[in-house]
């Protein structure tokens, strides 16, 4: 073969060239899907609205409502006027132009990504696009997915292409077998820690290694899902046998000889033998801890058995000054033990960590427990199905029996558009993906933990880890 | 969209690394539906505090940002670049952008240009030698000069093209429409599609 071995990332870019770009414009990318929500799309219809454009495929477009919805009475009317309006204009959109929506109380409603994995639109070697960040989230398929803004939603809207200038690569090599109570979610908190909130600028990462390819694909999902958190547009993960199981026989995975063909061609994408990526970065598996965030931006995470950092730990000026800014706004003395800070409120939600597997670990943990004195711990199903599931399971009641609050689907507390915010100064251990200041609401601070250490620390009431627990408690209660 | 050549405005030394666009314009302000009037949400939980930059009169008109590294960074919001537009910013300088936020800076018109640390410190200290400087910045020669000191900035050559031209990408994209017929002509029957409803 003279063929240059090419990369994951590189195969599915080549297969979805409308036109090559030239003298440094950039080139064109046919769109496989397209997924709505009501934030980053109304300016969007309007825009094809005034220039008088149609949809080109409303057949490969979505929308579902999630960002802004409530999570409790989702039968009434929503009570916060702009909130409705905005709901309402995702509505007559997808009516005016024709496009398939799961509206609130609709069982295929949820976090749109949580709902295209679950219809099995998501798939290996496809190209994915929708107006938020974590369409990254789509990469665990193979797929190559990524955040886009307002103005490409229109773009993607009335062209189904998008403009891309070609990407680096970078390869996260994952090695090594994870430690009991430490998850998918560890592993992408290690990694932004170590290239930090900006190091995969300009990249598409592919995640590899041992330790990748034992994780399930809602594990998987979680890992690629923060890839833009370490600043990288997409995230990828080479499909297999665990992908295609994921896959078959939901609703629109392909079907008979489609699925043969698929199948055929899915197996061609795994990066070449050989093939050469820009930046190449390695983790140890078998020596991670539970990691959680002690600031307010996702790199600034340590180990849950370590302390809080000082400013001087940090040589780079802009790195020391942001550590302090973050110490003052999280109100953290450094030297502090990490398990020794208390939290007011657990969140187990979010794009990341919501879906059936992350419930079920979380219940697994709390099941006849007792919940710490003064913990408010929200429990919100990434979607209608996955709430649906989780109570067919009985989580719901575990759940409940520990003190915590079952709710209906949406991105909820991970950003707060809806009533689910904290109160300035509450402390939150969540298992969302920003700790940014004020996200969760306005002076609220966040420390980003995976579902294990979620559950763990709403029985303690401090950051802790299974590991943490009492024997003696861990054996009793239970059903 | 407007073109842009050459403009010169108030410049705001904002000392500050990792803005995320969470500060930029917090999530309450997304729940609009227009693309306009986002002025008032611009950096709003920043501008509670009276000492924050845009709070003192020098600063108030700012027309020029020079931020520290990991600007935009976060959510893919939009609504960000609207908020820089729509409270008066013509141009952001920083030593490292997130990818999504200087795509979408480029197609509102908004200049995104990446300098060095090092002129990212002399720009701070002229400024902040003599609050309410205005900062000329060139687009064609890509320079942002106050007074003697001009630093050079780099910006892609397409985005470059496109701003000074004034051009709708949705339009340019549409030139090459039968090359998307084409391509959709070969389209694999496996390829997701969202309709029929499946169930």
């Amino acid at each position: 073969m003279t063929n240059q071995p090419l990369t994951l990332a590189q195969k599915v870019w080549n297969d979805h060239l409308v036109a090559k770009g030239e003298n440094g414009s950039p080139d064109l990318l046919y769109i496989d899907l397209h997924l709505v929500h009501e934030v980053t799309s109304p300016q969007a219809f309007d825009g094809l609205r005034v220039a008088g454009r149609p949809v080109r495929r409303p057949d490969l477009t979505i929308a579902t409502e999630d960002h802004n919805t409530p999570t409790l009475e989702i039968d009434k009317p929503i009570a916060d006027p702009i909130s409705r309006t905005q709901i309402e204009a995702l509505r007559s959109n997808a009516a005016e132009f024709g496009i398939r929506i799961h509206s609130l109380g609709d069982i295929d409603q949820g976090i749109v990504h949580v709902v295209g994995p679950q219809l099995g639109l998501t798939m290996p070697g496809i190209t994915v696009v929708c107006g938020d960040s974590h369409t990254s989230t789509h990469g665990a398929f193979g797929a190559l997915a990524m955040g886009i803004g307002t103005s490409e939603v229109e773009h993607v809207l009335a062209t189904q292409t998008l403009p891309l200038k070609p990407f680096k690569t970078m390869a996260i090599n994952v090695e090594g077998t994870l430690r009991p109570g430490v998850t998918a979610k560890d592993i992408i908190l290690a990694v932004i820690a170590k290239i930090g909130t900006g190091g995969g600028q300009g990249y598409v990462l592919e995640y590899r290694g041992s330790a990748i390819r034992a994780l399930s694909m809602e594990a998987r999902m979680t890992i690629c899902n923060m890839s833009i958190e370490a600043g990288a547009r997409a995230g990828m993960i080479a499909p297999d046998q665990i992908t295609f199981d994921y896959l078959e026989g939901r609703p629109h995975a392909p079907k008979g000889a489609d699925w043969v063909a698929a199948v055929e061609y899915w197996k061609t994408l795994p990066s070449d033998e050989g093939a050469k990526y820009d930046t190449e970065v390695f983790l140890d598996a078998n020596t991670l801890d539970p990691f959680v965030t002690w600031g307010t931006n996702p790199g600034q995470g340590v180990s849950l058995l370590d302390t809080v950092p000082y400013p001087t730990d940090f040589s780079d000026p802009n790195d020391k000054a942001a550590a302090e800014r973050a110490l003052e706004y999280m109100d953290l003395k450094p030297g502090t033990r990490m398990k020794d800070i208390r939290v007011d409120t657990v969140f187990l939600g979010s794009c990341t960590n919501s879906r059936i597997e992350d419930l079920r670990a979380a219940a697994a943990i709390v099941d006849g427990q007792k919940m710490a004195d003064g913990i408010r711990f929200l429990v919100v199903p990434g979607s209608a199905r996955v709430r649906l599931q989780a109570e067919a399971e009985g989580l719901d009641k575990i759940f409940k029996e520990f003190g915590a609050e079952w709710r209906f689907a949406g991105c909820s507390m991970c950003l707060g558009m809806n009533p689910d915010q904290l109160a300035a100064g509450e402390r939150a251990a969540s298992t969302s993906n920003r700790n940014f200041e004020g996200r969760q609401g306005k002076g609220a601070r966040t420390h980003l933990v995976s579902p294990l250490v979620a559950a763990a620390t709403a029985i303690r009431g401090t950051l802790s880890s299974p590991a943490d627990l009492e024997p003696a408690s861990q054996s009793k209660g239970g059903n | 969209m407007e073109k842009f050549e050459v403009f010169t405005g108030v410049g705001v030394p904002l000392r500050r690394s990792n803005v995320d666009t969470d500060q930029i314009i917090p999530a309450v302000y997304l729940k609009r539906i227009t693309k306009t009037g986002f002025d008032d949400a611009l950096f709003a939980a920043w501008r509670n505090d009276p000492e924050f930059i845009l709070n003192q009169e020098a600063y108030k008109h700012g027309e020029v940002l020079i931020a520290g590294p990991d600007f935009g960074t976060g959510s893919s919001r939009e609504h960000a670049v609207w908020a820089l537009r729509d409270y008066g910013f013509k141009a952001v300088f920083s030593s490292k952008f997130a990818d999504i936020f200087r795509g979408n800076s480029g197609k509102q018109g908004l200049v995104s240009g990446e300098i060095t640390d090092e002129d990212t410190e002399k720009l701070w200290q002229a400024l902040e030698a003599n609050p309410g400087a205005s900062i000329t910045v060139n687009l064609v020669d890509q320079t942002a000069t106050i007074g003697e000191l001009s630093v050079h900035f780099e910006i892609d050559e397409y985005t470059k093209w496109r701003l000074l031209e004034g051009l709708d990408d949705i339009g340019l994209t549409l030139r090459d429409e039968q090359a998307i017929t084409d391509f959709e002509a070969k389209r694999e029957a496996w390829r997701p599609k969202t309709l029929p409803i499946r169930h």
